[in-house]
């Protein structure tokens, strides 16, 4: 197993820069999830690793190598597809073997290695079927089970599970998971869906416009996001963001817009790098609003809103609050409140998010 | 279970008795609908299968006419080629004519050079077909995979190469053979064909080298092979169907081509079939039972080719409309 750096990494296609300065690690035996919106140069950062994609300008370091310029096939490295990428006139037993012959391992070796990763996965009695004759889901684990029996140095997964529908990407989202844990391998994974970033990953790599948004683990993205950006990719529901200004008298600090006052106190930001009348926005996860709730210190003051529209979810509901003007979501327990009616919403300060709106960074604590 | 402890709202009796009352009722329902509902399923029934029938019928009454069209010159050939030499310009139509002979296909390959003539063909033929799918493949391929400068003018170029007429080509085909030195030579006619015939075997194979995912090379790539053995043994064994369609199309166009080969062979010896068939043609006098002859021997070699090939041509012919 292995360490991969990207250091500086630049990719332009003729005036377009598709990636423009990226500078990501990935540690020996880590799980490492890219994420991103479609078209921010995640899937281009993986291509580049498998030597599928020049680089335009930057390094790329498997164990401290340098391999710009290696061949695919000097690499050492294993690709999960998103479209799996099986050979469609081979058998399965082929498929997975196909990489070993080429190396000239010895048959015997070939053979084991095959059935070890097959009963790995789960597909020994497809072994003898062409892919064509296989499901989906089967399709996805030939086409791990092809990268397994190689023991590369690094995994890659190109967006391995957005072409299983809902369920099955639940069962194949674990499955990865317990590979992970079995195998102790590197792996980089690209995902546009946060949710499989969120659980499956050691470290989230978020990426926006060719450039790392943040870096860090699930619970720190989650709980600390840089920017706006992150703040309103990751987590689902999507965070509420309320933008206005800051007004600063006395050492007190609030937030002011149209609709929504909201004091803001020092557990949450540091008033004095704040400036009276700073534009910023201010973020709320919808789990972080609450109902008809009675006053408490880590709470704001009561906000009152109009129930718009209320999706019923089972144990949950999510409510599409209008606060004046401003329409916001909270994702409460289930009472059946009917749309219409006016509740009164506290915000919890623990997890409010004040950002800059001109640089859109992070500037609560 | 009946729990003696606790009440009933009915004695196990009366349960029973109203079981039977509900599942007669239930029966004679059952009478009165059933004969109703079997009714209309027959009446439906007949109707879709009558329906089918007239279609399966209408199916199969053109492709009859359209076999006919096709056969019926043939057979008129097999006719003429097996009639004695002096019933020749007779007008009778049976297919096996009064007095039916061999001695047509007997003189042909005793008093002509026919089997020679073949022999040519199929030399040339073959070795057209081959050169021309090989070439087009790798061609193909470069035009299907890589970016490079005038790829969309050579894509446009190749076909309107197709769209003149191929007896204008015949003058500069000629004046480049006689200047590489290759008149009166297998080498010149196989260069001559495999050209011609290159063109359009490029824009079927390039056209089928699309439908191909490049994940496919890429994974290839990825599990140790070069770019060129990423295509030899992923992209080809793929490509059968339209590698066979390209193979049959130059094969055909070789083996019956005349133009060419009346403007480059000019000795018997190096004749192909087309020429030598002609060659029995003469001012005062066909020969048209040996023609005749001739014209179903030349067919075999084809036959066979198509024969040996139909089950790839049809696959090849219904791919692209299915994908994977």
């Amino acid at each position: 197993m292995a360490s991969v750096e990207f250091k500086n990494i630049v990719k332009r296609f003729k005036e377009n820069t598709v990636l423009n300065g990226v500078n990501v690690n990935i540690k020996d035996k880590e799980f490492l999830v890219i994420v991103g919106p479609s078209g921010c140069g995640k899937s281009t950062l993986l291509r580049m690793l498998a030597g599928l994609e020049t680089v335009t300008d930057g390094d790329i370091l498997i164990d401290g190598e340098r391999v710009n310029e290696y061949h695919p096939s000097k690499r050492n490295i294993a690709m999960v597809f998103q479209d799996y990428a099986l050979y469609p006139h081979m058998t399965v037993a082929e498929n997975m073997s196909f990489s070993l012959k080429l190396k000239k391992t010895p048959p015997e070796e070939i053979e084991a290695r095959v059935k070890e990763a097959a009963a790995t996965l789960q597909i020994t009695q497809y072994l003898a079927r062409k892919p064509q004759a296989l499901s989906g889901g089967q399709r996805q684990r030939v086409a791990i089970g092809r990268a397994i029996v190689r023991k590369p140095k690094v995994f890659l997964f190109d967006e391995p599970l957005s072409n299983l529908d809902a369920k099955l990407r639940e069962e194949m989202r674990v499955e990865i998971a317990k590979l992970h844990q079995r195998l102790n391998a590197t792996i980089l994974y690209v995902t546009h869906d946060q949710v499989e970033a969120m659980t499956l990953a050691d470290r989230i790599v978020i990426m926006y416009n060719g450039k790392v948004q943040q870096e860090g683990t699930p619970m720190e993205v989650y709980s600390k996001p840089e920017n706006l950006f992150v703040a309103g990719f990751i987590g689902s529901p999507t965070m509420n963001f309320l933008r206005g200004k800051a007004s600063v008298k006395a050492g007190k600090a609030e937030f002011t817009s149209k609709d929504i006052k909201i004091a803001l106190p020092a557990s949450l930001i540091d008033i004095k790098a704040l400036k009276d009348g700073q534009e910023i926005v201010v973020g709320v996860r919808p789990d972080d609003i609450s109902v008809d709730v009675p006053a408490k210190d880590s709470l704001t003051e009561n906000i009152e809103g109009k129930i718009d529209v209320s999706e019923l979810l089972g144990h949950r509901e999510n409510l599409y609050i209008y606060i004046g003007d401003t329409r916001v979501l909270a994702n409460t327990d289930a009472i059946g409140r009917e749309p219409g009616s006016k509740v009164k919403l506290r915000f919890n300060y623990a997890n409010m998010h004040v950002f800059d709106k001109e640089t859109e960074k992070r500037i609560s604590k | 279970m009946i729990d003696p402890k606790k009440t009933y709202a009915m004695t196990p009796e009366e349960l029973s008795e109203k079981y039977e009352s509900t599942k007669e009722s239930l029966d004679q329902l059952r009478g009165m609908l059933m004969p109703f509902l079997k009714s209309q399923y027959e009446k439906n029934r007949k109707a879709l299968e009558r329906k089918e029938k007239i279609k399966k019928l209408l199916i199969h009454l053109v492709i009859i006419c359209c076999c006919f069209i096709c056969i019926y010159p043939l057979l008129r050939i097999f006719s003429i080629s097996l009639r004695p030499g002096d019933k020749l310009f007779s007008t009778d139509l049976s297919l096996i004519p009064d007095g039916a002979t061999f001695s047509a296909y007997a003189s042909l390959l005793k008093n002509t050079n026919f089997l020679r003539w073949l022999w040519n063909s199929l030399v040339i033929t073959v070795a057209t077909s081959f050169i021309g799918v090989s070439l087009a493949s790798t061609a193909a391929y470069a035009f299907s995979r890589f970016r490079f400068p005038g790829k969309k003018i050579g894509m446009i170029l190749l076909l309107s190469s197709q769209m003149i007429p191929a007896g204008m080509l015949i003058l500069p085909l000629f004046l480049m053979i006689m200047k590489m030195n290759l008149m009166n030579s297998y080498l010149g006619m196989i260069i001559a064909y495999s050209v011609s015939s290159l063109p359009f075997s490029i824009w079927i194979l390039k056209g089928y080298y699309d439908t191909i995912p490049r994940s496919l090379e890429e994974a290839a790539l990825v599990d140790g092979t070069s770019e060129v053995e990423a295509f030899w043994r992923i992209i080809l064994p793929l490509s059968t169907p339209a590698l066979s369609i390209a193979f049959l199309f130059n094969f055909t166009t070789a083996w019956n081509e005349y133009l060419v080969a009346r403007v480059v062979l000019f000795s018997s010896q190096q004749y192909t079939w087309t020429l030598g068939l002609f060659e029995l043609q003469g001012q005062y006098l066909t020969q048209w039972g040996m023609f005749a002859a001739g014209s179903m021997l030349v067919t075999i070699p084809v036959l066979i080719v198509f024969l040996y090939s139909s089950k790839w041509l049809i696959s090849g012919l219904t791919l692209g409309s299915v994908k994977g």
